[in-house]
């Protein structure tokens, strides 16, 4: 460990924090709305992408269901919504906590497994919860439902100005990496990676290592379940394509993307990530070709180079400028 | 009494389509030991070129051949091309590099053949209803799977517990250093492996293509369902996956079509009208809990791992 901050990477991720903090000035500046709204879709998303690599980058448990916790904290929130309970403060922590308790039920399962079977299993129950909405006739099943009012919180923050909206993401998106750092350096956090490389061995030190796994991704289901609710209120819409597994896929490429088992990688990952898929929508036409209207072309075989040659994500390239 | 064969017809129908596309993919994990979500794009390929070769040849069993053989010539040049750069990586990779490769088949697909989706029409022969029990009428094409399906599963259990590839499969899969020191040819194995699992997958989507609308992303819910499959027959092992496909194939078509009004006979009718769709999609991820609390492993363990 070096002594010194002051390196590529910790210089890249202020920079980025100080875009991110000034990005609504920005936009105002030029008077684009979109900037802002796309902005705030990233950092709601990189949010549920730190949730996603406190289990996965540091757990070892690789979660392919993690936008169940999107689609039942805003399902939760869209629901209280609909049926006339308007106020945050009875919404948000129910759908914290209707979240936490599908993760409690699915990591008990899942945790029964290792390796491609946790993989499927998470996946399987993700996509029962994408069923379960689409059949949910009364809030809108296949098609989705508008929510007409955001979460009230008595006055004091109005959720439907859209800058200060922004700014409750930032700090969240911040208090998250924060409960993350704090996590993985305590005592819980070591077990937890020491359960990551050698399970038998915390085991054998006396760790319940199954308890301590499922405390992390319970944990994890409820911060996700958190930008869930941000992403509700964001979109003021609530659809089943939202837990979508494709989307679950998405957040895992965020994680790795930016670089997993570091605590701020996935916002990093979030911003590259996003930013790519705007930016390939608007490839322009090139010898009769639309690229634009197919930026999977370009963006899948570039997953497939970033698993097969980076793996450390943006972060281990930034990370890895200074030692070379 | 009636519309429960037909449900339970309907049920086996769905087990066989599943047996298909998680034989491939229960193989190439057992043997190269590697996660292929790109399984189920193999299985829209399959159904794009048996709609398009039907319509140039004319004939649904010409396109059907041609587009079974394209299948499995796209499934090995995969396999040169990116799949092998992946063995012996985290599973993890595997997930990342294989995603990556579905969003790229959803959009050359979609450049290719237009986002619209096509029809193959049935063959006129097919598509009669015949009689299987007295007072019993059940569509010829749908009886066509089945049995095609149980020839297919006789051939690859024959081929690879019976010839001498088969039996390369086999050893390979339980140690590949050994195998490639005796002087095989692993790496074409590997690509035949491959190349025979994207065919699987390829005859699901040509034989399937008939009865659905072949469209961008059709492999991409139903690989889920094999995937269930998968984990309750025991990765690895084709005769678990033989035994869960049927099993969740008829559970869910059973539960899909009696769960409803089940459920309203018990509890009022509206309440039963509302939860009984939401019960019945949740039928098989219960069925693969249950399976799992008591052998995590799957039914049938695949008995090297």
């Amino acid at each position: 460990m070096s002594k010194s901050w002051f390196t590529p990477r910790n210089v890249f991720v202020a920079a980025l924090l100080v875009v991110l903090a000034l990005l609504p000035v920005y936009s105002s500046m030029i008077g684009n709305a979109f900037l802002l709204s796309l902005f705030t879709r990233i950092l709601i998303l990189g949010m549920a992408a730190v949730s996603l690599n406190l289990i996965m980058g540091f757990g070892g448990m690789v979660s392919f269901g993690h936008a169940a916790y999107l689609g039942i904290g805003g399902y939760a929130f869209g629901i209280l919504a609909k049926e006339g309970i308007t106020t945050g403060f009875i919404q948000w922590p129910v759908a914290i906590i209707v979240c936490g308790l599908f993760a409690l039920v699915v990591g008990a399962l899942c945790l029964r497994t290792r390796g491609v079977y946790f993989i499927m299993i998470t996946l399987a129950f993700a996509q029962m919860a994408y069923y379960i909405a689409i059949a949910l006739d009364r809030y809108g099943g296949d098609d989705g439902m508008t929510i007409y009012k955001r979460s009230e919180f008595g006055g004091f923050i109005n959720l439907s100005n859209k800058t200060l909206f922004y700014y409750l993401c930032f700090a969240l998106l911040l208090a998250a990496v924060y409960l993350v750092w704090r996590l993985v350096n305590s005592r819980f956090g070591m077990v937890i990676q020491g359960a990551r490389s050698n399970e038998r061995r915390m085991g054998a030190i006396g760790f319940p290592t199954f308890r301590y796994k499922l405390t992390c991704f319970v944990i994890s289901g409820m911060l996700c379940g958190l930008s869930g609710v941000l992403l509700a209120n964001h979109t003021d819409f609530i659809n089943p394509s939202v837990m979508s597994w494709i989307r679950s896929g998405d957040l895992m490429v965020m994680a790795v993307l930016g670089g997993m088992g570091t605590v701020f990688g996935p916002v990093i990952g979030a911003v590259a990530f996003l930013l790519l898929e705007e930016g390939l929508s608007r490839l322009p036409e090139i010898g009769g070709v639309h690229l634009g209207e197919f930026p999977g072309l370009i963006l899948g075989p570039m997953l497939l180079a970033v698993a097969l040659y980076a793996r450390g994500g943006i972060d281990g390239i930034l990370t890895g400028l200074r030692r070379g | 009494m009636l519309y429960f064969i037909e449900q339970c017809l309907n049920g086996i129908q769905l087990g066989m389509l599943l047996f298909l596309l998680a034989a491939g993919l229960t193989l190439i994990f057992g043997i190269m030991d590697l996660v292929n979500l790109a399984h189920g794009s193999l299985y829209m390929i399959g159904a794009y070129f048996a709609a398009t070769f039907a319509a140039w040849t004319g004939s649904f069993v010409a396109g059907a051949a041609l587009a079974l053989v394209a299948t499995l010539l796209v499934g090995m040049a995969l396999e040169v091309l990116t799949i092998r750069k992946l063995y012996g990586r985290d599973h993890l990779d595997h997930v990342l590099g294989t995603f990556g490769l579905i969003l790229f088949f959803n959009d050359a697909v979609r450049w290719i053949w237009g986002p619209a989706g096509m029809t193959l029409p049935l063959p006129s022969e097919m598509l009669t209803a015949v009689q299987v029990l007295p007072g019993v009428y059940y569509p010829a094409y749908r009886l066509v799977i089945i049995v095609a399906t149980l020839v297919v599963a006789f051939l690859l259990y024959i081929l690879v517990m019976r010839t001498r590839v088969g039996m390369l499969i086999r050893a390979g899969a339980s140690n590949r250093e050994m195998v490639g020191a005796l002087g095989v040819n692993i790496k074409l194995l590997y690509t035949l492996v491959f190349g025979l699992g994207a065919a699987l997958a390829g005859f699901a989507g040509l034989m399937q293509a008939p009865i659905l609308t072949v469209q961008i992303g059709m492999g991409e819910n139903i690989l889920i369902l094999a995937f269930v499959v998968i984990i309750i027959g025991g990765i690895g092992s084709i005769r678990g996956a033989f035994v869960a496909a049927i099993i969740v194939g008829l559970i869910d078509t059973i539960g899909r079509a009696f769960l409803p009004d089940l459920m309203r006979t018990f509890v009022s009718y509206s309440a039963g009208s509302s939860a009984g769709p939401a019960l019945s999609s949740m039928i098989i991820y219960l069925l693969m809990a249950v399976v799992l609390v008591f052998r995590p492993e799957g039914l049938f363990p695949a008995a090297r791992r």
